[in-house]
């Protein structure tokens, strides 16, 4: 997961991956690992325990290239992984997050 | 009826509910706690295994012969690291295993305790599932849990890491679940398979493709049903012999790197490629944009994530094969492919398979052929890792399914002699035959012991050419014959070492009946190894250059 350069950046089509998971420690592993493995940049993450309700949510900015499809079937098939859905990057959810992200 | 059970013997009575009877490993400080409720169980019989890669491949061979999943048992720290690889053997060729392997206690987790390893993140890339389990409690749920997905949809191994504390803390058990079972897989979907069949019944040349699905399925027997009924030509990967037989006439025997000629060049000219249970590995398909390059394709597998990944298929269906071929069946039509099978039969006469010296019973061809003459298909045939591996594949009139155990997709030299000895513990009524080589054997030569002391009706036929045959062929061929790191300059007296380690040994070399003394030593019960040296200039051919189309073959 090395951070792109700001002209990559420009050049890279990117999506926001949205996916739902049993909370426990180690799901982040199991999530994480499959796109370190293959190399595949993940520029962004975020988590959060939804409520009490044992789940957990992980947010994945990453690259879109032709490995995306791979890499959404692989992630459906963890066992701790209950959905996943695919957005476009200009999604809300990393937006406004930029103040905490200053050199 | 409430009983007071420590996690250690929770572990050991769900393991006895899940019908394990039979398991392997080695005991440590971490797993002792299990280790001492096994010993009081009067229904699972452990074999004590040298090293635990021996444990994990002997629970292979015990889950490839039987299509059930098998247990092996390590403690932490290096018992843990030494599973590794064969769990991530069983990874790539879908094997259902479940790896139990003991951890320090919960509050030293993290402290570099004694024999601490993170086995939990070391076991994430290489298992279908794992488990860090936390209290006793949590042991009802995650082993049935693990045998069944360890068994469901593709199967896989799924490591149990198992705290010391947790294997002692004694819970209040009032109801057992339930074992854990394969669960069915979604039915495939109706219109992609009439699309399929209609495919199938508008091809000229179509060939039906196998993987090692078609024998994870039990569907062997419906795709030789499906190949007959629609004349297709069939091939298949090294995890699929023996699901048609190699001498079936619609039979074209292994494709991709090492294949017939013909094989390769029948594939060339196909307009339809029916691919089940396959996943276009590059073994099989050498250069994927040179692979089938006029062919439509079909592709079914339990596995979504399969379809598309090296090649896009027309029609990709996700389905247990076994269910997708049985609905397939009806809708396809009885055509016996007159031209197409002649052409095939035409490009089978102009390139023949070739096998050298086969009448010389101490060639390499001659020997496993000699070997197959003492048998019948209710023998398993195991291998190791290299050149014997391939010419076993060649050249083995393969018959039955799970009648093959080899490593495919990992390639592990040391996988052969454990696999073999799992596989004869499993099967005790079969005989078992591992060929190996000298190179492969020394990987894990310590498990002749265990087949002494399990008294294994277990053949070893070790084809040394002392050499690390494949390193030396590709040495020769592709890098200006600069031989290095590949031929021993010392070679242990095998059958002194097969003797030290109480089994009996036998070396062709010397016999003055070569033929006579191998059938001599397979039909003796128990443990054998039977030595030959074989010549280490002989190749593996034809082969597929690394990264060349198929069709491009060199050799023979």
């Amino acid at each position: 997961m090395n951070a792109t350069n700001h002209q990559e950046h420009q050049a890279l089509s990117r999506a926001v991956l949205e996916i739902d998971v049993n909370n426990h420690a180690g799901v982040m592993s199991h999530v994480v690992g499959l796109f370190s493995r293959r190399a595949y940049n993940v520029d962004g993450i975020l988590c959060l325990p939804l409520g009490d309700s044992g789940q957990s949510r992980i947010w994945l900015l990453v690259n879109e290239d032709q490995r995306l499809p791979q890499m959404i079937k692989q992630v459906e098939k963890l066992e701790d992984v209950t959905g996943i859905r695919r957005h476009n990057a200009d999604h809300a959810v990393f937006q406004n997050l930029e103040n905490f992200f200053r050199v | 009826m409430t009983e007071t059970l420590t996690g250690a013997q929770i572990t050991v009575r769900l393991l006895e509910r899940q019908g394990i009877r039979t398991l392997a490993g080695i005991p440590g400080g971490a797993i002792l706690p299990i280790y001492d409720a096994l010993g009081q169980s009067s229904l699972i019989h452990h074999v004590l295994a040298r090293h635990e890669q021996g444990a994990g491949f002997m629970a292979q061979g015990m889950a490839r012969v039987s299509g059930q999943p098998a247990v092996c048992l390590a403690s932490s720290g290096p018992g843990a690291t030494n599973l590794l690889t064969a769990i991530a053997d069983a990874k790539l060729d879908s094997i259902p295993l479940v790896a139990i392997t003991g951890q320090v206690p919960k509050a030293m987790i993290g402290t570099d305790a004694f024999q601490e390893v993170d086995t939990y993140g070391l076991s994430i890339p290489i298992t279908k599932h794992n488990f860090l389990v936390s209290s006793a409690e949590e042991l009802l749920e995650v082993i049935p849990r693990a045998f069944a997905i360890a068994a469901s949809g593709r199967p896989g191994p799924v490591l149990i890491d198992i705290p010391k504390d947790v294997q002692m803390q004694a819970i209040e058990i009032t109801h057992w679940p339930a074992p854990g079972e394969r669960q069915p897989a979604p039915a495939a979907d109706a219109w992609a398979l009439s699309e399929a069949s209609g495919m199938i019944n508008a091809a000229k040349r179509p060939i039906l493709y196998l993987g090692g699905g078609v024998v994870h399925a039990g569907a062997s027997g419906l795709a030789v049903e499906l190949a007959e009924k629609a004349g297709l030509p069939t091939v298949m990967t090294l995890m699929a012999l023996g699901a048609m037989p190699v001498d079936h006439p619609l039979s074209l025997g292994m494709l991709g790197m090492h294949a017939a000629r013909y094989t390769n060049l029948a594939l060339d000219e196909c307009d339809l490629l029916i691919a089940v249970g396959a996943r276009f590995d590059d073994r099989a398909t050498g250069k994927v944009a040179a692979f089938c390059p006029q062919a439509r394709i079909i592709h079914i597998d339990i596995d979504p994530a399969e379809l598309d990944k090296i090649k896009t298929a027309h029609i990709g269906i996700t389905a247990d094969v076994q269910e997708a071929l049985n609905r397939l069946l009806p809708a396809v039509a009885s055509n016996a492919r007159s031209d197409w099978r002649q052409r095939v039969d035409s490009l089978k006469a102009e390139h023949p398979f070739l096998m050298p010296d086969v009448d010389k019973p101490l060639s390499h061809f001659g020997l496993i052929r000699t070997v197959a003459a003492c048998l019948d298909d209710d023998a398993v045939i195991a291998t190791d890792v290299g050149q014997h591996q391939m010419w076993v594949a060649q050249a083995y009139p393969l018959r039955r399914p799970r009648q093959w155990l080899t490593s495919g997709g990992l390639g592990t030299m040391g996988f052969g002699v454990p696999a073999a000895i799992g596989a004869a513990l499993a099967e005790p009524q079969r005989t078992v035959v591992c060929f190996t080589g000298d190179g492969s054997i020394l990987m894990n030569i310590q498990e002749l012991v265990t087949a002494a002391e399990e008294k294994v009706n277990l053949k070893i036929v070790l084809m040394d050419n002392a050499t690390l045959g494949l390193v030396h062929q590709q040495q020769t061929l592709f890098y200006g014959e600069r031989l290095f790191a590949s031929q021993f300059k010392a070679s242990p007296d095998f059958i002194k070492v097969a003797q030290g380690f109480g089994i009996a040994a036998v070396d062709l070399d010397h016999a003055t009946n070569p033929c006579a003394a191998l059938i001599e030593a397979i039909s003796r019960p128990g443990p054998c190894l039977i030595h030959a040296s074989i010549d280490a200039e002989q190749k593996v051919y034809p082969m597929v250059p690394p990264g060349a189309a198929n069709r491009d073959m060199i050799g023979a």
